[in-house]
């Protein structure tokens, strides 16, 4: 490999004597720069190096709305955070220790996002100091100022001098570039990141593979010439095999590895990205991705092919659900077994189509008319993305009917490692039955405890049934006199009773019993237990308890409410706030899970939660803790 | 078994379907509605190709038309307003072996289903799409339909309907991929009966638009064209419909046309005389079919798939 030459120049020459070597704990980077310019490959390899090396890793994407927003502006910042620890990472953590920025502009949306603190290490690429338009050099110029009175470290960087010595659009190779300087102050091992590149880039050809690799190690060699910090995060091994990879790719591996036959899906972000995982390997397991005309025809679809037979599953965001939710009904009144993913985006309408909210548990408990009770799951990790989609297909043909599985965008873009999933056999949808069915049994033969049935699939002869959408009695004939319907009705509400009286009472994080509770669900789990830990430490009596179904909840709630003086959820979406214009309690509109609960438990059940289109950081609701702790004494 | 040859089997008697096989509950249509002739068609149809019941599923949205498949003793899906056909292919993408027969309306297919219609005949897979068309929404008692023809009067245009009417078959034959597109009238049983196995044999989506009346709400719509024969335009082609001579002896309007070429279907689709064009217009057994594309795997074992999806998890490995 060819070695750069070393400037000189540069703002903080050092030699290894003198490195400024650190050991952390954790550390929380971020790689900031206009959209297009790859900052999010930067944050993506570094944080599965990181994580190669057995760090504890959780990346969350900075992701404009736009696909080639204005650049330099504050709008149009892409990138990633990594917060990398020696201990398994549960949350993207508060504000970041070291920041490299592609220019001031992007930086101020960081700032203004509140990621930063004074003395957070801001590596500045320096280019815009010697911008032939005076504005950008001024605007440069008063950026340092400002950072300074900010008291962030700032180090100049010129990264793209070094880069045009290797590419001629350093616009393209500054990710790479910038690799290297992040590899070499986390001293990451060059060979891991060189495996990463060969991966990513040979599909576009030796060259750039070349290109790429001299890049990273450019930017390397010269951060260890010219940079004097260290950082080094010690790592406690796992023994076990782990991978690594976001939520969305999971959720695709989750439906290959339940053996789903078809995802039928119509494009919206954050959920897309899933399918496009899907497309790349589905046909490997046998499956096929199936992209229709809109969302309705896309679950229409899907219920085709489970209705005969084949597994099948939908992944949509909020918008998508609305259209869905017709079919939903249906689905749950013709008992007709589907997963549907749902990656949550901010809402109403279309909202923040590429940031997280938790804001579609009632869209998808209520969404559709009528009483449809349906199980709802929701995912609180990217292990999670996986195994619930197995237990979603599985729900799904038990309790026939359909089965949500609720991510979000959070979930959707990180990156976290866990344990390598062991493929059981089981988890695959058994071949379709084929056999002759007794005629004497109709096609909903509904236990009369449970309401479970079995369900007769085209091509068993003796089953023959016309599966309507109107209401219905055993034999699926329309029915006429006004008892079918109430009991019905009872069948299929009465599934989710029995699959509440299967699962275990959730576990408490934290105190078994003090003066507050939170209950949370989802993405937040990381933070909201990190928040308790910290308060904790203090003495704080605070417990969490995190629910991964939602609908039916799980049982015993009531019992373990009891235990505590004070009861609230912390959850992404919208609640009133107490004590502004109009809200009153009795006006005052809760955050969802806070519903469900209240409605479920009878407790007075507070609620915490905020919109930032960004996931709640634990010091965020470390502090909401606190205030409500200190109110309460 | 102890006593018998190696190579023994027990003759069974071959499997006859007889007409009564195929048929469901009591229709429940009003006397004289034209969906009771296309019922008994299909039926005949099916008898006639002896598709086994269990693996024949009519798949219908919501309308007097899409009650269909209760009236059937086969598999059905009686689903939504507007949204048999992606069901319908959705059925059909990992199922081979099934017959299916969508039965729609035209409130169904052509109003709130739009969107389906049009990709369905681009996708073209494998089924037979039955357009019950009687000019207006039946159900929901008397609404204009998109067929309605322009100043008829409905109960939401009670002084005449605005609209321009669409002509579903002109539509059909507008969208690339199209692949058996024809129409028939339900008052000419055999000319019905002859569409509908010619739809059913063509591998494709075949669509069929089916004059419907609806002695209820529209009597007078094709009254005259039942009355008079020659308000009809026989297409006649040896690869089109085959009609026996002594039905097509009765039409006095008859055209000679090659199903090969669109462009002509075209134009005797658009034909703006107030006579029904009954026929084949369109036939292409080479369209690319979608179904072929999404049964892809089938026959995978389980083992294989295990190892497709351990392959995909181990280049996440850390
Ligand atoms: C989403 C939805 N919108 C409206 C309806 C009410 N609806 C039922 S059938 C129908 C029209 C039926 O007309 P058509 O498809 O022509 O069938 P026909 O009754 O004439 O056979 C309407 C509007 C419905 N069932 N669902
Ligand atoms: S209303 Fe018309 S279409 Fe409906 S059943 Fe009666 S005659 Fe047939
Ligand atoms: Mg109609």
């Amino acid at each position: 490999m060819k070695q750069p030459a070393i400037e000189t120049t540069t703002p903080s020459t050092t030699d290894s004597a003198k490195l400024n070597r650190r050991t952390v704990q954790q550390h929380i980077v971020e790689v900031v720069s206009d959209s297009g310019e790859g900052a999010q490959t930067c944050g993506q390899m570094f944080g599965t190096v990181s994580a190669k090396m057995g760090n504890g890793i959780w990346t969350v994407e900075i992701i404009p709305a736009e696909i080639e927003p204005p650049r330099r502006s504050s709008a149009g910042a892409s990138g990633n955070r990594i917060r990398l620890g020696s201990n398994p990472v549960t949350n993207a953590g508060d504000t970041a220790d070291v920041v490299i920025a592609f220019n001031e502009q992007v930086l101020y949306s960081r700032i203004d996002g509140g990621a930063l603190k004074p003395g957070t290490l801001v590596f500045l690429e320096s280019v815009w100091a010697e911008d032939p338009q005076e504005e950008v050099r001024n605007a440069y110029q008063e950026a340092l100022a400002d950072f300074k009175k900010r008291e962030f470290e700032v180090i100049e960087v010129p990264m793209e001098k070094e880069c045009l010595k290797h590419t001629e659009d350093p616009r393209r190779g500054k990710n790479m570039w910038a690799l290297g300087l992040l590899c070499a102050i986390y001293e990451r091992d060059l060979e891991l990141v060189h495996g990463e590149i060969v991966k990513k880039f040979t599909r576009k050809g030796k060259s750039v593979v070349n290109t790429n690799l001299a890049l990273v190690d450019a930017g390397f060699n010269w951060a260890k010439e010219n940079l004097s910090y260290r950082f080094e995060v010690p790592v406690v091994g796992t023994p076990e095999p782990m991978v690594v990879m976001n939520g969305n790719q999971a959720v695709g591996l989750g439906a290959m590895a339940s053996g789903m036959d078809v995802c039928s899906m119509y494009p919206i972000t954050p959920a897309t990205s899933a399918s496009h995982y899907l497309a790349s390997v589905f046909h490997k397991a046998g499956g096929v991705v199936h992209q229709a005309e809109d969302e309705i025809a896309a679950v229409g679809f899907a219920l085709g092919a489970s209705y005969a037979g084949k597994t099948a599953c939908t992944i949509t965001s909020g918008p998508g659900l609305a259209l869905k939710s017709e079919f939903l009904g249906l689905a749950v009144m013709a008992e007709i077994p589907l997963v549907v993913v749902v990656v949550q985006r901010g809402g109403p309408s279309t909202g923040l189509p590429t940031k997280i909210e938790q804001g579609d548990l009632l869209a998808t408990l209520y969404g559709s008319p009528g009483d449809s009770p349906k199980i709802i799951l929701a995912a609180a990790t990217i292990d999670e993305c996986f195994h619930f989609v197995i237990t979603a297909r599985k729900l799904a043909e038990q309790f026939r009917g359909p089965v949500i599985v609720l991510t979000d965008a959070n979930l959707a873009t990180g990156q976290q490692p866990f344990k390598r999933p062991v493929i059981r056999e089981e988890w695959l949808a058994p071949p379709i039955d084929q056999s002759q069915w007794d005629s004497t049994v109709p096609p909903f033969d509904w236990d009369p405890e449970t309401g479970i049935s079995r369900r007769p699939i085209p091509g068993q002869r003796g089953g023959e049934y016309v599966l309507t959408g109107l209401a219905h009695g055993e034999e699926s004939r329309v029915a006429y006199e006004s008892g079918i319907n109430q009991r019905a009705m009872a069948m299929r509400s009465r599934k989710l009773a029995v699959l509440q009286n299967s699962l275990k009472q959730p576990k408490l994080h934290g105190a078994s019993e003090g003066d507050l509770l939170v209950v949370s669900w989802g993405s937040t789990l990381g933070a909201v237990e990190e928040a308790i830990d910290r308060v904790r430490e203090d003495g704080g009596k605070v417990a969490s308890l995190h629910l991964r179904f939602l609908s039916p909840l799980e049982p015993g709630l009531k019992e373990i409410f009891g235990r505590f003086k004070k009861i609230m959820t912390v959850e992404i979406n919208y609640s009133d706030e107490e004590g502004e214009p109009y809200i009153t309690p009795t006006t005052r509109r809760y955050a969802q899970l806070a519903r469900i609960l209240r409605d479920h438990t009878l407790v007075d059940v507070d609620c915490w939660s905020r919109v930032p289109g960004s996931p709640i950081p634990p010091g965020a609701i470390e502090a909401e803790l606190r205030k409500r702790l200190n109110t309460e004494n | 078994m102890y006593g018998l040859k190696k190579d023994w089997v027990m003759e069974k008697r071959p499997r006859v379907c007889v007409l009564e096989d195929y048929v469901g509950s009591e229709a429940r249509w009003c006397p004289g509605c034209g969906d009771h002739a296309v019922l008994s068609s299909v039926q005949r149809v099916a008898r006639d190709l002896q598709l086994p019941p269990e693996k024949t599923v009519i798949v219908s949205g919501i309308g007097c038309s899409s009650r269909f498949p209760h009236y059937m003793k086969t598999y059905g899906f009686h689903g939504l307003h507007g949204r048999a056909l992606p069901v319908a292919c959705g059925i059909r993408s990992r199922r081979p072996d099934l017959d299916i027969i969508v039965v729609t309306g035209d409130g169904d297919c052509c109003a709130i289903g739009t969107a389906h219609w049009i990709h369905a005949i681009r996708y073209n897979m494998n089924i037979t799409v039955l357009l019950l068309d009687n000019n207006i929404y039946g159900l929901t008692k008397a609404q204009t339909s998109p067929t309605t023809k322009r100043t008829e009067r409905s109960n939401t245009h009670p002084r005449g309907s605005f609209f321009v009417s669409l002509n579903p078959i002109s539509v059909t034959l507008g969208i690339d991929n199209a692949s058996f597109v024809a129409q028939t009238v339900d008052w000419n049983p055999p000319h019905l009966y002859e569409t509908i196995k010619a739809a059913h044999e063509h591998k494709g989506t075949s669509f069929v638009r089916i004059l419907q009346r609806c002695p209820h709400y529209t009597s007078h719509i094709f009254a005259e064209a039942q009355r008079d024969s020659s308000l009809m335009l026989l297409m006649r082609h040896p690869e089109g419909i085959n009609v026996p001579d002594a039905v097509a002896k009765t039409f006095k309007n008859q055209v000679e046309h090659d199903p090969s070429n669109l462009n002509e279907g075209r134009e005797i689709a658009s034909q703006s005389n107030g006579v029904y064009p009954i026929g084949l217009f369109y036939k292409n057994p080479q369209a690319e079919r979608y179904d072929d594309f999404t049964s892809y795997g089938l026959e995978m074992g389980p083992s294989a798939e295990i190892e497709a999806v351990n392959e995909a998890l181990d280049r996440f490995m850390v």
